[in-house]
């Protein structure tokens, strides 16, 4: 008989983002959130009822919002501006460029429930191609946490950094991969997760769980699989890069994210230019069909299996 | 000779004590040596809009000479009235009333759009002291000036919002976003003027969209509105020093597009078209 293994607990980052976020604002006034009628969906019912004035709710309105964002900025506030990340990259993606980024304003734009974290609801509400546009627009941070933990430390820095910058805050529950790392969310610094010397998994988000997992199922066949997880995105760690490029020789990227102009794009530039080695670069692929975000993840070989055939693929 | 004769500057402070009629004679006066500004700066630059510029300038001469609280040696001076020019394709109209009031020197406007020039054809706040806001694309300004009334409110702070946008430019969603917003917050703190030259970049406004009745629509959400001559200084100053209401104020400022400059005045084409060198004299000559 098989012994039961159990499965870790799992935790939904938007939690961690809403605590620390209210734990900033009981210390400095000049927290505010905006939103668009998505006060529950960015988890932020906790925040409304201990600020109810400084939850500013432009409703259904997202070029509005981030604009607003940016006018408190002017006004000597620290807006955290929420919404599903794909209506406020998608939809405001101008707002995102001019408003915040171009005028250099203190704005911290939160996208909640991004790539795939909305299944079934399709993809007019995956926000797939955040990572793609924010990544081409200049002056602006992205960083995609891994977990709770990370979460919580990427709203303390973002609070603090007086630049504007995104943040992905998904929805899809994660087990805690920051565990013993020093430093759970260090801005434009890599976490090596695990060692390894073969190939070096380079990934983010949700997905640094599966590629430790693949990086598990790797080293059963021999293959010994560093795993990087990349939460700064922009600006991106390029000696980490350099270093996998080097000491493992092979590097697969994992994003739940377009593969165009992503996560993978982003370490295929400071490849090519430093130390080019073979890659493969997972992602989703296109529009995708209907399921769940674990059946799409699957569907579409974000998977442990995945990762796994990907880095077979490419040592073979 | 110098093609920017250094202009008087002017501020709230210079026309204190003077009475209504001489105020406006200042302002007039003022806002002349601004449309000449523009008219050098396109020349000199052989790029800009100079319909929009000239149709704009009183409203800017009344704010910057007469109206806002600024500190051009403190240009962030926290508690400032906050201008935001949405329509900033008319930069050269605001970059002249920064150098009226202060903000730059006027030597600096013969840079404008030239290399490396700190005067870009669209403001940026991050090289232009007294920019609050880097418009260019339209339907930017409301929003964040309605950011910044709700933070004025926020804070207890008593300064105030104005915010001037093309009329073109109300055909922009963003704008009704934020009119909505800010008449359902009841936002006093804020003004909002269209400068209405019934003329955008390709046609007559309403050949493309119909916007009238502008004062109507901003009733509609919850404003108190008025239409106005926008190029008559006293009762454009007499509307930004009304007390507030109890509702934001958008003010429908008639005007004409490329107001001053005959051969310029109400004609589509003189969107962007620069004057040449006989026109810019002319032009001149009319606003001496």
């Amino acid at each position: 008989m098989n012994a039961v293994v159990p499965k870790p607990q799992t935790f939904d980052c938007r939690q961690a983002f809403a605590e620390a976020l209210i734990a900033l604002a009981r210390q400095d006034d000049r927290v505010v959130a905006v939103c668009n009628d998505s006060v529950g969906s960015s988890n932020l019912t906790a925040f409304q009822k201990e600020f109810p004035d400084r939850l500013i709710n432009v409703g259904i309105a997202e070029q509005d919002m981030v604009g607003v964002g940016a006018g408190l900025a002017n006004g000597g506030f620290i807006p955290f501006v929420c919404s599903a990340s794909p209506f406020l990259t998608g939809r405001s993606l101008e707002q995102v460029k001019a408003d915040c980024a171009y005028n250099g304003y203190h704005v911290v734009l939160c996208g909640m429930s991004p790539g795939l974290a909305y299944g079934e609801l399709g993809p007019t509400h995956h926000s797939i191609e955040d990572l793609s546009w924010l990544r081409a627009i200049s002056d602006l941070a992205v960083i995609v946490p891994a977990d709770p933990e990370q979460t919580a430390e990427a709203v303390r820095w973002a609070y603090g950094y007086d630049k504007p910058s995104f943040l992905r805050i998904s929805r899809f529950k994660v087990p805690d991969v920051s565990a013993g790392q020093s430093s759970p969310f260090s801005f434009g610094k890599a976490n090596v997760v695990r060692q390894g010397r073969d190939v070096t998994l380079i990934t983010t988000g949700i997905l640094v769980t599966r590629a430790l997992d693949a990086a598990d199922d790797l080293a059963a066949l021999g293959i010994s699989a560093r795993v990087i997880n990349m939460s700064s995105i922009v600006p991106i760690d390029e000696a980490a890069i350099i270093a996998a490029a080097r000491e493992t020789g092979a590097i697969v990227t994992v994003e739940e994210a377009m593969v165009e102009g992503g996560l993978g794009a982003a370490v295929a530039q400071t490849v090519v230019r430093h130390h080019p080695v073979k890659m493969r670069m997972l992602g989703v692929p296109g529009f995708a069909p209907t399921g769940s975000t674990e059946f799409l993840l699957d569907h579409f070989g974000l998977s442990r299996a995945g990762i796994v055939a990907a880095v077979k693929d490419l040592k073979g | 000779m110098k093609p920017f004769d250094p202009e008087k500057s002017l501020a709230p402070a210079d026309l204190a004590g003077l009475s209504p009629t001489e105020r406006a004679a200042a302002l007039a006066t003022a806002a002349k040596s601004i449309r000449r500004s523009v008219v050098r700066m396109i020349n000199a630059a052989q790029l800009g809009h100079i319909g929009g510029d000239l149709s704009v300038t009183d409203i800017l001469t009344t704010l910057f000479g007469a109206v806002l609280k600024l500190d051009p040696a403190a240009p962030l001076w926290p508690e400032r009235d906050r201008f935001i020019l949405s329509k900033g394709h008319c930069a050269a109209a605001l970059y002249s009333v920064l150098a009226l009031r202060g903000f730059i020197e006027w030597d600096l406007l013969e840079t404008f759009m030239q290399p490396l020039s700190r005067l870009n054809g669209h403001p940026n706040r991050r090289k232009v002291p007294g920019v609050e806001a880097n418009t260019g694309p339209l339907g930017h300004g409301l929003p964040i000036a309605v950011g910044s009334a709700i933070a004025a409110r926020l804070s207890g702070k008593n300064w105030r919002t104005f915010v001037v946008m093309g009329d073109g430019e109300m055909q922009e969603g963003s704008n009704w976003e934020a009119i909505m917003a800010a008449g359902h917050r009841k936002l006093d703190n804020l003004v909002a003027i269209v400068d209405r030259n019934r003329l955008q970049q390709g046609a007559r406004t309403e050949d493309t969209n119909t916007l009238d009745p502008l004062t109507d629509k901003f009733a509609a959400f919850g404003w108190d509105t008025l239409e106005i001559d926008g190029h008559d200084h006293a009762a454009l100053y007499e509307l930004f020093t009304r007390a507030p209401s109890g509702k934001p104020l958008g003010v429908v400022a008639n005007t004409t597009k490329g107001k001053g400059v005959s051969f310029i005045e109400n004609r589509v084409e003189w969107h962007h078209k620069v004057p040449n060198a006989e026109q810019v004299a002319l032009a001149l000559k009319e606003l001496a």
